[in-house]
């Protein structure tokens, strides 16, 4: 039994990994066009042993075990093993439905593109790592998941490698990324040096009721918890494109669309909330690091959200609506409320995959990202426009859709979490889901309404995407609109089944949430509806009645805020400014000059050079005449003689 | 009964006409049967003390030598008649090809 189920488990990952292998090794020469059979092949089958595992998970059998031994030195001993727990059941519904759709869709979106199998091959390989990640039962796999997530990020990124500014855009997100895991491997350190070992087990149960001993760092009084907390939370902002690391993100859109809406929205990007999740033992030991989490999310979701108001690429704008979401569901994990982020993450994956497969059907139709030159799309392709406004009703947290139930659990979480301190995140919260319906519905109807703005002749080719494409739009429809359905509030007199289910790993909220009433838990949601709503009204104002109106209104703010959201608050200048330019000054005038061209072609070019000016000397003794070398032996068998007979005489 | 150094001033005087010949001749057969000279004084030298040392490993080893250098002869003669049929010398100041 037990052993049908880790084999089982271990097929999850492994048929992604077969794929890879397949695509990877036989892809460029054999396989050609043919590459999406194994490839969604594997992740569909993927997708079902997930749902059996889920359904096993809901019957209470949990999996925790070792597979294989994979480091054994000295004190250190770390295993591949497999911890299929409830949290690990719901990311892997997530990754292996968004997977599996995305896979799908690719093979319309796709289709014809150079190098097709070589991007089956890194889908593959980035949904092995994806699995790898939430299936881990350590934290050394896990970090093993989350490199090689970022490297199939890095190399989708830059699928269109001739393109200069996709290679560019995939290396940004490449080594912005490292400094996140820069702080997030100090953190596994940290960890390995406290608890003396990195399993999950031994470390959380180690936790439970551990004093964190108290630390002087760098001059601040702090204690060990708060500082394991933060540097895995680095790891989190690097990888869940919080600020100040989202700088990678919008520019992760030079990849291909289905992988902005696999990689860039739904799966790698949650892999920081994850974290926070699976950690929540580490986390709940710190309020300071706790309060920095919860800052960071809220930060996170206004700035981006006000930058994503401006934006005119479809898909930049999707993609500060994604960090800005991401921020949301940070914000629940930092005021304890995981089981809400983890709720957040799960309904966004799919309205969020659906608004990128969305604009990616735009984008194959209209050939231009720019949503000016779109407009009146709603009458050529009907199915991605209607599923298009379902998303966008569903981010905008109106109910029924899944996007509300989520993010009013995090809005009243946040509420209810205590303070001043918990209404001003809410506040923030609010704000946010106001701009979050703004710019989605200005994206919706720059887009599908109004007169067609784009080039004559394009206007005659406009037509609906293949059903490869529509399919999984319809399918992550559904999800859109009823993933939201399992998490019905208590106040609704539902069980909140979800929060429910994640009890056993993160817990319940914390027990301050009891003082409030219900009417301030109607009034709580009441006033998020009407945020959406209005943004949504203003949206429609704006672009659909007065179109005049936005040019006057930035015309009106004459610059500041304007230009601050539209250049994205100068985030990428100031970073060239004060990271980039020093760096590549140090490059250009010590490392190039004095460290490589004199230390190192010192060494590696005066080393050769004076063996061969010695060797220039040495080669005359070598004359060619045999009796010279007679001589030298004679002469030689002389002196030997000599010397032991002196030797000899002076014993 | 012949007294044993007078065995090792032959051997002596064997040899050092075995490195005269091998420095001072240019034919390289000359400078082969030099080598050999110089071989078989080492021999007389072993025979010698092994048979006033009443010791028979040196009379052993003795004929190891030989017929190791009966081997070293054969190949030390192809060398040099395939040197002969390459260059037609065996002047060996005409063969200084390997200088450095």
């Amino acid at each position: 039994m037990t052993m049908e189920i880790t084999n089982m488990h271990m097929l999850i990952p492994g048929l992604p990994l077969l794929a890879f292998l397949i695509n990877g090794l036989f892809g460029a020469r054999w396989i050609k066009q043919e590459a999406h059979w194994i490839a969604a092949l594997a992740v569909a089958v993927s997708w079902v042993l997930s749902v059996m595992t889920l359904l096993k998970v809901m019957q209470g059998h949990t999996y925790y075990g070792d597979i294989y031994t994979w480091i054994s030195s000295g004190g250190l001993r770390v295993s591949v093993g497999f911890s299929i727990d409830e949290l690990t059941a719901v990311m892997l519904i997530v990754v292996t439905t968004v997977s599996t759709l995305v896979h799908l869709y690719s093979v319309g979106y796709m289709h014809g593109e150079e190098g097709y199998s070589r991007f089956y091959a890194y889908l593959s390989l980035f949904t092995f790592s994806m699995l790898m990640l939430i299936m881990s039962n350590n934290f050394l796999q896990l970090y093993f998941g989350w490199e090689a997530v970022g490297l199939c990020s890095y190399l989708l990124i830059g699928f269109y490698h001739q393109k200069e500014s996709a290679a560019r855009a995939g290396m940004k997100a490449f080594i912005v990324n490292r400094f996140g895991d820069f702080g997030f491997a100090l953190g596994l350190f940290l960890i390995y040096l406290t608890f003396g070992s990195l399993d999950y087990q031994t470390v959380f149960s180690a936790i439970d009721g551990w004093q964190s001993p108290a630390i002087s760092l760098l001059g601040l009084e702090t204690d060990l918890a708060t500082v394991i907390a933060l540097l895995l939370f680095c790891g989190a902002v690097g990888k869940s494109a919080q600020v100040p690391l989202h700088v990678w993100l919008p520019d992760a859109m030079e990849g291909p669309t289905p992988v902005s809406a696999l990689i860039h929205a739904a799966t790698m990007v949650t892999a920081g909330v994850f974290l926070l999740a699976r950690c929540n033992a580490i986390f709940n030991l710190s309020p300071a690091a706790m309060a920095v989490v919860a800052v960071t999310g809220a930060l996170t979701s206004l700035f981006a959200a006000t930058i994503a108001l401006v934006q005119n690429d479809i898909k930049r704008v999707i993609a500060y609506s994604t960090i800005s979401q991401l921020g949301y569901m940070v914000l629940a994990c930092g005021v304890g409320a995981y089981s809400a982020g983890v709720f957040h993450l799960y309904t966004h994956a799919f309205f969020k995959a659906l608004l990128f497969l969305g604009a990616g059907s735009v984008i194959h139709a209209v050939h231009d990202q720019d949503i000016r030159n779109m407009g009146g799309l709603f009458k050529h392709m009907k199915i991605t426009a209607i599923t298009f406004w379902i998303a966008s009703l569903s981010i905008s947290g109106l109910p029924p859709l899944a996007g509300f139930f989520s993010k009013d659990e995090i809005l009243w979480l946040a509420y209810s979490s205590g303070g001043s301190f918990g209404k001003m995140l809410w506040a923030t919260g609010t704000l946010v889901a106001f701009l979050t319906a703004f710019y989605s519905f200005r994206v919706i109807f720059r887009t599908f309404h109004g007169e067609f703005r784009g080039e004559v002749e394009k206007k005659d080719h406009l037509h609906e995407s293949p059903a490869s494409m529509t399919i999984p739009l319809m399918l992550l429809c559904a999800g859109a609109v009823g993933a939201g359905w399992i998490g019905l509030p208590a106040l609704w007199g539902f069980e909140n089944h979800f929060a429910e289910f994640l009890k056993p790993v993160v817990g319940h909220v914390a027990a301050e949430h009891g003082n409030y009433s219900h009417s301030e838990e109607w009034m709580i949601m009441a006033i998020s509806v009407a945020a959406g709503l209005l943004g949504l009204g203003l949206a429609w104002a704006m672009y659909a009645r007065k179109t005049d109106l936005p040019e006057r209104a930035a015309g009106a703010m004459s610059g500041v805020p304007y230009r601050l959201f539209f250049n994205k608050y100068y985030v990428d200048e100031i970073y060239d400014y004060l990271i980039i330019r020093p760096t590549v000054w140090v490059a250009k005038n010590i490392l190039v000059t004095v460290t490589d061209g004199l230390i190192i072609e010192g060494i590696v070019n005066g080393i050769p050079r004076s063996i061969g000016r010695i060797s220039q000397w040495i080669r005359k003794a070598q004359s060619g005449v045999l009796h010279h070398y007679a001589a030298v032996i004679v002469f030689g068998f002389f002196i030997m003689i000599a010397a032991s007979l002196i030797w000899a005489g002076g014993n | 009964m012949i007294p044993v150094t007078w065995y090792m001033m032959l051997s002596a005087a064997i040899f050092c006409i075995g490195i005269f010949g091998f420095i001072a001749r240019r034919n390289v057969i000359i400078m082969f049967i030099s080598i050999e000279l110089m071989l078989n004084a080492v021999n007389i030298n072993l025979v010698a003390m092994s048979h006033y040392l009443q010791d028979m490993r040196g009379q052993i080893l003795v004929f190891f030598i030989i017929a190791v250098a009966a081997a070293e002869a054969a190949i030390g003669l192809a060398i040099i008649i395939s040197l002969f049929r390459n260059r037609a010398t065996v002047h060996v100041d005409e063969i200084k090809e390997m200088e450095g």
